[in-house]
């Protein structure tokens, strides 16, 4: 079997889900190359072919895929993926966009979000926004898969010595331009793979109030994220987002501020190590979930916290 | 402006699941079935087109049991002019769905097909982006804002960083996230009025397509649950416990 895998980046760096992705290529079995396509992209290719396990790793770099538009990236990949057993990328927003159009184009199934591998060719991914979970079996000579990165431990991002090889292939479909970009700046860590989380839910009541979240976050290197509610009420931008639609995490402690925990919440972060719930309504189903629960106004539990932390840490 | 919208008939959003006892799936029966979330927006966005005067017809298509026309009817109803039902009991995965809505594609020719990211049952995040693939057609997929101009289309899309933005050339297929409108809702008389709107019915067959899934699923399962843990008294003894018990801080 021979498996290639996608890399997720953005031109300059490696994306840690790529690791994720190659773990669970791992868990199929087979030799691993990784592609990574890109606009001036050699920094990516040079750090994807120190990854764990990686045989080999092509370059795609021309600016058809700088701005990694499904239609080009679909062509690509529906192209050089057509020699591997096994086609593989994150289920993030970039591979959740270009997969099914190399699934179409190959005249295969695709096996979405998968959280854990059976065999080559038989897969565990969530249905029902994670409330029921499905064990699939494919067909298809070609799998073409998407993964979530938190089911699965990355490889080590040190330590292999792939070969690199470049990829003259120019797929560009004539039918998308890119227009413009407006991506959250942040120096917190990436909230899909930060350790610590902290969400807000609508008893923020505001987008200021998220300000008591940051400072906490800040003492601990946490990642801020929201719920649904917050994010519809417009207190946050969508990228903040946690839950089944959203972004799924799983970090070694997730904290839960003012969040009531509707089922599509608790499907994006019910993985997390330790989960912590302050709200003040104790009948909160957000509770039922967490290992350690707070019955108490956020408002003055929030800043407290923050003063807690600073006596410990 | 032609557009075409594709809407799927899934369980209710507010019902809760359950897993069948024998794993073979999750029950259906005497269960509460609504349009998919994802497509009453896609609906919507198709009645705003044409409340603005870029879209001139909204043709709406189902795939699925003959209960999915009471879905067609919902869309008929919210303002769509006219029906399709792709008539099928068997269970149609999103493969096979794009290759029923290339089909209607070919018949309509719609400027701008309009579909939900995902349905809230198979969550798959496929049919849409398939479609585009096997129609030759670009993307905008995750929408949050969508403005027709010309032969173009800009589409505002939710990706995991923020916000991004591309021009897709016309016919193009755009797949809706939560942000991009809030549904209305469908008043008496559009109800009324929706049931003498046509609506055509054909077979996959009639489309010369072979639904047959390429997937098959072993076993269904209820998701591990987590056990409740512990109410602390304040925020010293919340602190206490993550820093020398659960020793994550």
């Amino acid at each position: 079997m021979s498996i290639l895998v996608i890399a997720e980046h953005d031109n300059s760096s490696l994306k840690q889900a790529t690791l994720n992705v190659v773990a669970a290529a791992k868990a199929i079995g087979g030799d691993i190359d990784v592609l990574v396509a890109g606009e001036n992209c050699g920094a990516v290719a040079e750090a994807a072919a120190k990854a764990e396990g990686v045989n080999k790793v092509l370059v795609a770099d021309n600016a058809a895929y700088g701005h990694f538009l499904g239609e080009n990236l679909g062509e690509l990949v529906a192209e050089v993926g057509k020699g591997y057993s096994h086609v593989l990328a994150a289920a993030g927003t970039t591979g959740k966009d270009f997969m099914p159009r190399v699934a179409a184009l190959l005249d295969v199934a695709q096996v979405s979000d998968i959280m854990r591998v059976e065999s080559d060719d038989t897969f565990v991914r969530p249905i029902y926004a994670g409330n029921a979970i499905a064990t699939v079996k494919s067909s298809d000579s070609i799998k073409v898969i998407t993964v979530r990165p938190t089911a699965f431990d990355p490889v080590a991002a040190e330590g292999g010595s792939a070969s690199v090889e470049q990829l003259d292939v120019v797929k560009d479909a004539g039918l998308s331009s890119f227009v413009k970009e407006e991506l959250a700046q942040s120096d917190r860590p990436d909230l899909a793979s930060a350790g610590i989380v902290i969400s807000g839910g609508r008893g923020m009541q505001n987008g200021e109030n998220f300000k008591m979240l940051e400072n906490v976050a800040d003492l601990l290197g946490a990642a801020v994220g929201a719920s649904r509610a917050a994010v519809d009420a417009g207190f946050v931008p969508n990228d903040m987002q946690v839950g089944q639609t959203g972004k799924i995490v799983a970090p070694q402690l997730y904290i839960a501020v003012g969040i009531s925990g509707a089922i599509q919440h608790l499907a994006g972060m019910s993985d997390s190590k330790v989960i912590v719930a302050i709200n003040k309504d104790e009948e909160a189903p957000i509770f039922q979930v967490a290992d350690y629960g707070l019955v108490a106004d956020l408002f003055e539990a929030v800043p407290q916290l923050e003063e807690e932390l600073k006596k410990v840490l | 402006m032609k557009v075409l919208v594709a809407v799927k008939r899934v369980i209710d959003y507010n019902v809760k699941v359950r897993v069948k006892p024998d794993n073979t799936g999750v029950d259906l029966a005497n269960v509460k079935m609504a349009m998919n979330p994802f497509c009453e927006i896609a609906v919507e966005e198709a009645v705003r087109l044409k409340e603005k005067g870029v879209a001139s017809e909204i043709v709406v298509v189902s795939i699925g049991p003959k209960a999915a026309q009471e879905q067609i009817r919902t869309a008929l109803a919210l303002g769509a002019d006219r029906g399709i039902h792709v008539e099928t009991d068997e269970e149609v995965q999103s493969l096979e769905a794009a290759k029923l809505l290339k089909a209607v594609v070919e018949k309509e020719e719609p400027k701008l097909v309009i579909l939900g990211k995902q349905s809230i049952d198979s969550d798959n995040n496929q049919t849409g982006q398939m479609l585009a693939a096997l129609t030759g057609m670009g993307q905008g997929t995750f929408a949050s804002e969508v403005v027709v101009e010309g032969d173009k289309v800009n589409v505002t899309r939710e990706v995991d960083g923020g916000l991004m933005t591309v021009s897709l050339n016309l016919p193009a297929v755009v797949t809706t996230d939560l942000r991009l409108n809030e549904p209305r809702y469908a008043s008496l008389p559009n109800i009324m009025k929706a049931k003498k709107k046509p609506l055509d019915n054909m077979s996959p067959a009639d489309l010369g397509v072979d639904v047959a899934p390429r997937l098959s699923t072993l076993k269904v399962e209820a998701p591990a649950a987590r056990q409740a843990g512990v109410k602390v008294a304040d925020v010293a003894e919340l602190v206490d416990k993550l820093k020398n018990e659960a020793k994550v801080i």
